[in-house]
């Protein structure tokens, strides 16, 4: 009994502090954390995707004419990810952080703002300011910045001139020359 | 503020008593968690008691349902002051993806004013630590809210913003 009581007593002294010094040094997380999410204005499109499959819509989108608004009610953001999994543009990522203790209810309710444009046809948003600028992010034909709304995604001569305004039936060649 | 507040009236130890509003139980292995020796809150001379009575904080896991909203308002009302009630996980801030069902009211702040959320679905322990220890003002809040807007040059936002104030919102 006694022997025993004694082993334990070694055992315990050789195992020496396990203790984390948290509060005061910090601690990393493991890797493939999901904690607080955060966006970027710049790449959203306002797509609607994350909105979709949010299981406790936390991600609200309200079409507001030419402005989405885009709020994150991160009060019961569960850190699934899925908006991450869903995005095409990855505007939305988790990130390491989770010391998001606060006293303060306002500080987990994000906002997002961007400009759209309503379609002429069905009323609702697209984003048109910037599409371009992603072709060329991504490298389809363009040639170096700001080239590619020239001669880039367009032939360097396109078939039919949409800027003149002329009526597309078009007459014969040969009158035109007379 | 708060913090200053917790400072000079709390002392030194903070006495939780830890109540289940209706959680899954994994914010309550998380609770338990930070109590072992490996994470070992009773640094800060906390420890679990087991009456409010004796309690300084109420630590308030799950989003509280309507069955066990009166008993967590008498337990608040148990509790001596000055007190703190701390809400640990998703479900106690916010609700989760309760939030607008019929049974659940959403939230701990529904029914007792809450001094510190720690969000989370569970929270890491850390986060519960760094709860814990912002409460006693041993360490200053980080997180932030994210405002973030991407309209082109001299499109005025607020004026737009104003005249949209009154239409009923159409969300997806």
């Amino acid at each position: 009994m006694f022997k025993a009581k004694l082993k334990e007593a070694v055992i315990c002294f050789g195992a020496g502090r396990v203790t984390l010094k948290y509060p005061f040094e910090p601690s990393p997380v493991p890797p493939k954390f999901r904690g607080k999410i955060e966006f970027d204005a710049r790449k959203c499109i306002a797509c609607g995707g994350c909105a979709n499959v949010c299981p406790p819509r936390c991600i609200v989108i309200e079409d507001m004419g030419e402005v989405a608004k885009i709020t994150f009610n991160l009060d019961r953001c569960i850190q699934c990810a899925r908006c991450y999994e869903v995005c095409p543009e990855k505007a939305i990522w988790p990130t390491d952080e989770f010391e998001t203790a606060t006293p303060d209810k306002s500080d987990l309710k994000s906002e997002m703002i961007v400009w759209m444009s309503t379609c002429q046809r069905c009323g609702r948003c697209f984003e048109t300011e910037n599409a371009i600028d992603k072709f060329e992010s991504k490298r389809w034909r363009g040639r170096g910045p700001g080239e590619a709304n020239k001669h880039g995604i367009f032939p360097i001569k396109p078939p039919i001139d949409f800027t003149a305004q002329t009526s597309l039936v078009r007459e014969p060649e040969e009158e035109k020359d007379q | 503020m708060i913090s200053d507040l917790c400072k000079k009236m709390l002392g030194k130890s903070l006495w939780l008593f830890h109540t289940n509003c209706g959680a899954c139980n994994g914010c309550d292995i998380e609770v338990i968690d930070v109590l072992t020796p490996y994470y070992d809150v009773e640094r800060f001379g906390m420890k679990l008691v087991g009456s409010p009575r004796h309690a300084d904080a109420l630590v308030v896991t799950g989003s509280v349902s309507r069955q066990v909203a009166p008993a967590l308002r008498r337990l608040y009302e148990a509790t001596p002051d000055p007190k703190v009630v701390i809400a640990v996980g998703t479900c106690a801030v916010g609700g989760n993806i309760w939030f607008d069902t019929y049974n659940i009211l959403g939230g701990a702040d529904k029914v007792v004013p809450v001094t510190v959320y720690i969000p989370g679905c569970p929270p890491r322990p850390e986060a519960i630590i760094y709860g814990a220890a912002m409460a006693l003002g041993l360490v200053p809040k980080k997180t932030e809210a994210q405002h973030e807007q991407h309209v082109p040059k001299g499109f005025d936002l607020d004026a737009y913003l104003e005249k949209w104030k009154d239409t009923p919102a159409i969300t997806r």
